[in-house]
């Protein structure tokens, strides 16, 4: 059996086996600690700095960070939240995210937590970057537009042979997803169910089959991202 | 000195739009034009998007009628994903889309009836601006503003339950609809507890014509001799002639009531109406091929849809019908504010609509989407609360928009509109010394019987917003004045 070990999170006491990553170790005591590039049965990587927290008064991310006897966590203060909105806005402001018309709203992890932050304006210019669609898999539709770079269909979509099928292209500012179109052209239903799930965005969609769920059954239609955590409190 | 007027913005109307008007040394109306002053761009930004995503995106157009925009697009996609035209739905999704397309024309109406023109219907063309306005009607007139509101909330409901929101829903998906109707969904408008119910909304439409009529009576002269002209009409008709707001076939009468588009499936559209463009407006000039653009230009909307049907399927809207088509002795009725007499014979045929469609069990039916064999293209037309609206789209092999035409119902009614406001113009500026509000209020009355959607919703209440220039025959400003 694990060791248990005793940590602290904005001075409430919690509990959590030994080797546990913070987000989830957060999550099993009901404090919800925002992440965007993280993903339960994926490593993590840490790339998009949403999960950003203060352990012993120093900045990490809490999806890459394991918890461990004695830990001091500073999640909730006005620090944080500002960096964490900061971060979301920079990704409003580096994309081109219409809202209004992308499919994903109502279900975008990004969307989600720009409500829950109560972003308005971004602080950023907008940069309004030439992106481009890659639209000739037969299930497949990919809209760089929406892209967040958060690498979860690289990490997590691979064929029966664990190949991946997907991979980052260009680099610098030009860097994107790009699709093995050779792996992918016969992909299977399920495998393209699973790329289009795991995409927190709308950049990554299954093909004629938008706006199926109605307003009101949506994923944050009903309650903002993070209050399933917080309610199972 | 030669004069230029200048209504900038017009008012009560939706969305943005100036008018000038040019006069002479011995104050002639020498020209005169409603400017269209912004420009949109949906038909090209819409390329490269997938088709399925359409529907929603170009209902952003508008924020008053978007469920048009919204239905066209997915009746044109209907077609893309192989599910045909009109009949190739499912009962329960063309139902649904239909309960939705009457929600928004009964909300669009009211609002247009008793927020936009009832102002100048109950305190005249020339009554104190302080008071010609919504917030008039709702201080002088409670029971009629209460049912304006209550009337487009509504159908602002039924919009909800059908395509998820108020504004900007997704309801309509190519090849049908994203959900049904429950029961308890339904009996929100049948039961009266939460909201008058569907046989009030009844009620209040009728009562709505027996106003309008009554004032008709005590001021027959101003309304039958408004910028009236002669002008061809065209809309949608169901296939047996019938009032049909959401599918039909393509049918266009002259001023004499002779069809001059006879009855062409919506399909062969460009075979018979062209654009005309014009340097001085965002707007084009649509016109019917056969008789060029001089001669064939045409009136869409309430008044135009009552002038090309044979009938109005519904029993308390055709009594009503017959009424109106009497006054004209069966004749194209060609006087511009019986535009409104049309619009709420409309408003209570889409209330009748409603009941039956609430009352219809398939609107409880599980089978919501159809799909057929994979086409390039998609032509939807529907009737909008202010006309005939055209969407066009092609989509490639690999799902993504490469052409897209949209013929928006203001569009269509662009030189109606002109020369409304060249007639108003002439019949109350002509050798005036004096421009007054009372005047140019007028010319804006004219504008506002079409009820012009000029893009998204915008409105003024209380003073009209108004510059007046005097020009030289040089073009410059003498003086100006705002009122």
């Amino acid at each position: 059996m694990a060791k248990i070990v005793t940590f602290s999170i904005d001075g409430q006491k919690c509990m959590a086996e030994e080797g546990q990553y913070l987000v989830d170790a957060a999550e099993t005591n009901g404090v919800y600690i925002p992440t965007l590039c993280n993903m339960t049965g994926v490593p993590p990587q840490g790339s998009c700095r949403v999960c950003s927290v203060k352990i012993n008064g120093k900045l990490t991310t809490a999806c890459t960070t394991k918890v461990s006897e004695g830990m001091e966590v500073i999640n909730e203060s006005e620090e944080i939240q500002d960096l964490r909105k900061a971060i979301i806005e920079l990704l409003f402001a580096e994309g081109n995210h219409f809202c209004p018309s992308c499919e994903q709203s109502g279900n975008c992890e990004l969307q989600a937590l720009a409500y829950r932050f109560q972003v308005l304006v971004p602080r950023f210019p907008y940069l309004f970057p030439e992106r481009d669609i890659e639209a000739s898999n037969p299930k497949l539709f990919k809209d760089h537009n929406r892209s967040i770079l958060c690498k979860r269909c690289i990490r997590a979509i691979t064929d029966e042979r664990g190949r991946r099928l997907f991979a980052f292209g260009k680099r610098g500012d030009r860097i994107g997803i790009s699709i093995d179109t050779k792996l992918a052209a016969n992909i299977s239903d399920e495998l393209a169910d699973r790329a289009a799930e795991v995409c927190p965005v709308g950049a990554i969609i299954r093909k004629g089959r938008g706006f199926a769920v109605p307003i009101g059954q949506r994923r944050y239609d009903g309650q903002p991202i993070g209050a399933d955590v917080e309610q199972a409190k | 000195m030669a004069t230029k007027v200048v209504i900038d913005p017009v008012t009560r109307v939706e969305g943005h739009g100036k008018v000038t008007i040019h006069l002479d040394d011995n104050g002639a109306v020498t020209q005169s034009r409603l400017h269209i002053v912004e420009f949109r761009g949906f038909e090209r930004f819409v390329k490269g998007r997938p088709y399925w995503e359409v529907p929603v995106l170009v209902q952003r157009l508008c924020g008053i009628c978007p469920v048009s925009h919204h239905l066209a697009a997915a009746k044109a996609t209907d077609q893309i994903v192989g599910a045909g035209t009109g009949d190739g739905l499912s009962p329960t999704a063309e139902k649904m889309r239909r309960l939705m397309h009457y929600g928004q024309i009964f909300q669009s109406h009211a609002l247009h009836f008793f927020h936009l023109s009832s102002p100048d219907l109950l305190f005249g063309i020339d009554g104190p601006i302080a008071t010609r306005n919504v917030i008039g009607v709702a201080l002088e007139h409670k029971d009629l503003a209460v049912q304006g509101v209550m009337m487009r909330k509504f159908g602002q409901e039924i919009i909800k339950v059908t395509a998820g929101k108020k504004i900007h829903g997704t309801g309509a998906i190519p090849g049908g609809i994203n959900k049904n109707l429950s029961l308890e969904e339904r009996d929100k408008f049948l039961d009266g507890k939460d909201l008058p119910n569907v046989d009030q909304m009844i009620d209040w439409s009728q009562g709505a014509i027996d106003f309008f009529l009554d004032f008709h009576k005590k001021n027959q002269d101003m309304l039958d001799n408004f910028s009236v002209f002669p002008s061809n009409h065209l809309s949608l008709v169901r296939a047996d002639g019938a009032l049909d707001l959401y599918h039909g076939v393509l049918r266009a009468v002259d001023s004499e009531g002779k069809k001059i588009v006879n009855d062409v499936p919506c399909q062969e559209y460009y075979d018979h109406i062209g654009e005309g463009v014009k340097s001085w407006s965002y707007m084009k000039f649509p016109f019917i091929l056969s008789l060029g653009q001089e001669n064939g230009w045409y009136r869409v909307g309430p008044l135009a849809r009552l002038n090309t049907v044979d009938f109005i399927p519904t029993p308390l809207a055709q009594k009503r019908f017959e009424e109106f088509r009497a006054y004209s002795n069966g004749k194209p009725s060609q006087i511009c504010l019986h535009t409104h007499w049309a619009r709420l014979i409309e408003t209570l045929h889409a209330a009748e609509v409603m009941k039956d469609l609430l009352n219809d069990p398939d609107l409880q039916g599980a089978e919501l989407v159809r799909t057929g064999t994979r086409q390039e293209e998609g032509i939807g037309l529907i009737e909008a609360p202010r006309g005939t609206l055209f969407h066009h789209y092609r989509a490639d092999e690999n799902d993504q928009i490469t052409m897209c035409n949209l013929i928006v119902s203001t569009t269509n009614n662009n030189e109606p509109m002109n020369r409304a406001v060249n007639n108003v113009a002439v019949s109350q500026m002509t050798g005036q010394k004096e421009i007054t509000e009372p005047m140019m209020n007028a010319v804006e009355v004219a504008i506002r019987a079409y009820d012009p959607c000029l893009s998204c919703a915008t409105h003024a209440v209380g003073r009209m917003p108004l510059e007046v220039s005097l020009v030289d025959s040089d073009g410059a400003v003498i003086a100006e004045a705002r009122t």
